[in-house]
């Protein structure tokens, strides 16, 4: 029983990776960058969601609908200011920038809501159910996690392959010249896919802090690493990978926490990653890409 | 006044002159080619055209309208479509998707439409479903609609690329060496496609090639460039037979 507590816990934690290496996997399979400020979105969002809760007073769900609206501006204006300029730069150029806008929004938060924790009150409640006498114990927050993750993978799945800025969005991947060529306005395309990430950012915020309720500033930039790592473990832009990868990642860090080391999880992560990449360079579901000689 | 208007059209990269005063007037409804050796500068007329690269100096007008400075989806949506000299089709997308992201201007929702999916977004998506297949109907390629577009032999490959900028309903189109590694037979199909799309669609078509038989056999007027400059223009049968031509091909 304790086995299967721990892989709920383990698939609760590996939704909310998946649900941020959706953003990074988006971002990278578009613009062809690492938005390493990706994780500190995150924050933003759970902060928007703290404070309307707890100082505004609102409900919950519109807590969630706020922090949602702010981080996709967010994420619209980082792009803008930020990256834009740079999008003929080198990448090392605009990975660089990437951190600078990570560092600075954690010390605006620093500023903002200084570095006292906030203690995060769950949007869906403490509550849990309990079953076979209590031996298997799912909290609310759990189901709801593992509820978003299901109802966003499914959406965003029929978002790119259904509508037409979707497949704008996959003809932009695979050749921006080509695609602006056919009319498909780039800017547009790149705008729209940071508003997603972001928004799916401001999602896994509220539901990350729900679960781990300790809030500061710093607090996306862990999860934002790991959620990487995930997306580059399915293969970094690929949806469903950002699933598989995200998933396998929560599971495998609970379970070494369980039964191996609490201090050593994080190290047995990422040596799994590398373990991983040696053998599948592109990622679980990457696809190789053959160069022509 | 002619449909394209290039004057003193010039580039120059670094210290290199890539194109250099060249005067192109094509009439609307025209077939017209652009030959030359290779490097003679044709690919970057055709990059100039679609706002890949800005002039250095000169000027461009499509039915009067100024094309330079304007960015290549702008000056897509004002009537000009291309096609590549090697194939850059999405390769990962069906036959189908290729052909619809060229659809994006003429048949437009809302992103709020396709969030919200109302029924005017399944109407729209139907219209498109509808109108790549008539397109790819023209070119025998509606039986392949579900294909992955890198799965198509090469012939057909490069039929679906003019497929995909015709979709974008092109005033002029631009075909930069659509025989390219075709046999005989099949550059003879490419022919016939090409007429009949003209006559079609009503486009106008200016395309780079390198196999005369195709250029004498459909153009009506050349522009030949050699070193970034015009060597000379006129109809086929005065230019390939002009001596400073066949030197510039064929050397002393």
């Amino acid at each position: 029983m304790a086995f299967l507590n721990n892989l709920i816990s383990g698939i609760s934690l590996g939704s909310v990776y998946a649900i941020i290496a959706l953003g990074y996997t988006m971002v990278y399979g578009i613009a062809k960058m690492l938005n390493f400020a990706h994780g500190d979105v995150i924050m933003v969002g759970a902060y928007v969601s703290f404070c309307t809760t707890s100082y505004l007073d609102l409900p919950p769900l519109l807590s969630i609908v706020l922090a949602v609206l702010v981080c996709t501006a967010l994420g619209v204006v980082i792009e803008r200011l930020a990256y834009k300029p740079l999008r003929e730069a080198a990448s090392l150029a605009v990975l660089i920038t990437a951190i600078g806008v990570s560092y600075f929004l954690q010390n605006a938060a620093l500023l903002l809501w200084t570095a006292n924790p906030k203690s995060f009150t769950s949007v869906v409640g403490n509550g849990s159910i309990s079953l076979f006498d209590g031996g298997l114990i799912v909290s609310h927050i759990t189901l709801a996690t593992v509820a978003a993750c299901i109802v966003i993978m499914v959406a965003l799945t029929l978002f790119t392959s259904k509508t037409k800025m979707g497949t704008a969005m996959r003809a932009v991947s695979e050749d921006k010249g080509a695609a602006q060529l056919m009319g498909i306005n780039v800017n547009t395309t790149i705008s729209v896919t940071f508003a997603i990430g972001s928004a799916l950012a401001a999602v896994a915020g509220v539901l990350l802090c729900s679960a781990y309720p300790l809030l500061v500033p710093t607090t996306g930039s862990m999860p934002g690493i790991k959620a990487f790592t995930a997306a580059v473990f399915g293969g970094i832009g690929s949806i469903p990978g950002a699933l598989v990868g995200g998933l396998m990642l929560g599971i495998i860090e609970i379970m070494s926490r369980a039964y191996i080391s609490m201090q050593l999880s994080d190290a047995i992560v990422f040596a799994v990653l590398i373990v991983v990449l040696l053998v599948k360079p592109d990622g679980l579901l990457g696809k190789r890409r053959n160069e022509k000689v | 006044m002619a449909m394209l208007e290039v004057t003193q059209l010039g580039i120059s990269f670094g210290g290199l002159r890539a194109v250099d005063s060249l005067t192109m007037h094509i009439e609307k409804g025209a077939l017209a080619g652009l030959i030359g050796p290779n490097g003679a500068g044709k690919t970057t007329v055709f990059n100039m055209l679609t706002g890949v690269y800005r002039p250095t100096d000169g000027g461009i007008r499509l039915d009067g309208e100024n094309l330079i400075g304007k960015a290549p989806h702008d000056i897509c949506k004002l009537g000009v479509a291309r096609t590549f000299q090697n194939i850059r089709l999405f390769s990962k997308l069906s036959v189908l998707d290729n052909v619809k992201t060229a659809l994006h201007n003429e048949i437009g929702y809302t992103l709020a439409e396709s969030l919200l999916h109302l029924g005017s977004y399944r109407k729209k998506e139907r219209e498109m479903d509808a109108r790549a297949l008539d397109i790819l109907k023209v070119f025998g390629l509606d039986g392949k609609s579900r294909f992955i577009a890198a799965n198509l032999p090469y012939g057909q490959q490069r039929k679906l690329e003019i497929a995909r900028a015709l979709a974008t309903n092109p005033k002029l189109l631009l075909l930069d060496e659509p025989a390219a590694g075709m046999n005989p037979q099949e550059t003879g199909e490419l022919m016939e496609t090409i007429q009949l799309v003209r006559e079609k669609y009503g486009v106008t078509v200016l395309l780079i090639e390198h196999d005369m038989k195709l250029v004498a056999g459909i153009c009506e007027y050349l522009y030949v460039l050699n070193f970034g400059r015009e060597l000379a223009q006129g109809t086929p049968a005065e230019v390939l037979n002009d001596p400073e031509v066949v030197t510039a091909y064929l050397g002393e």
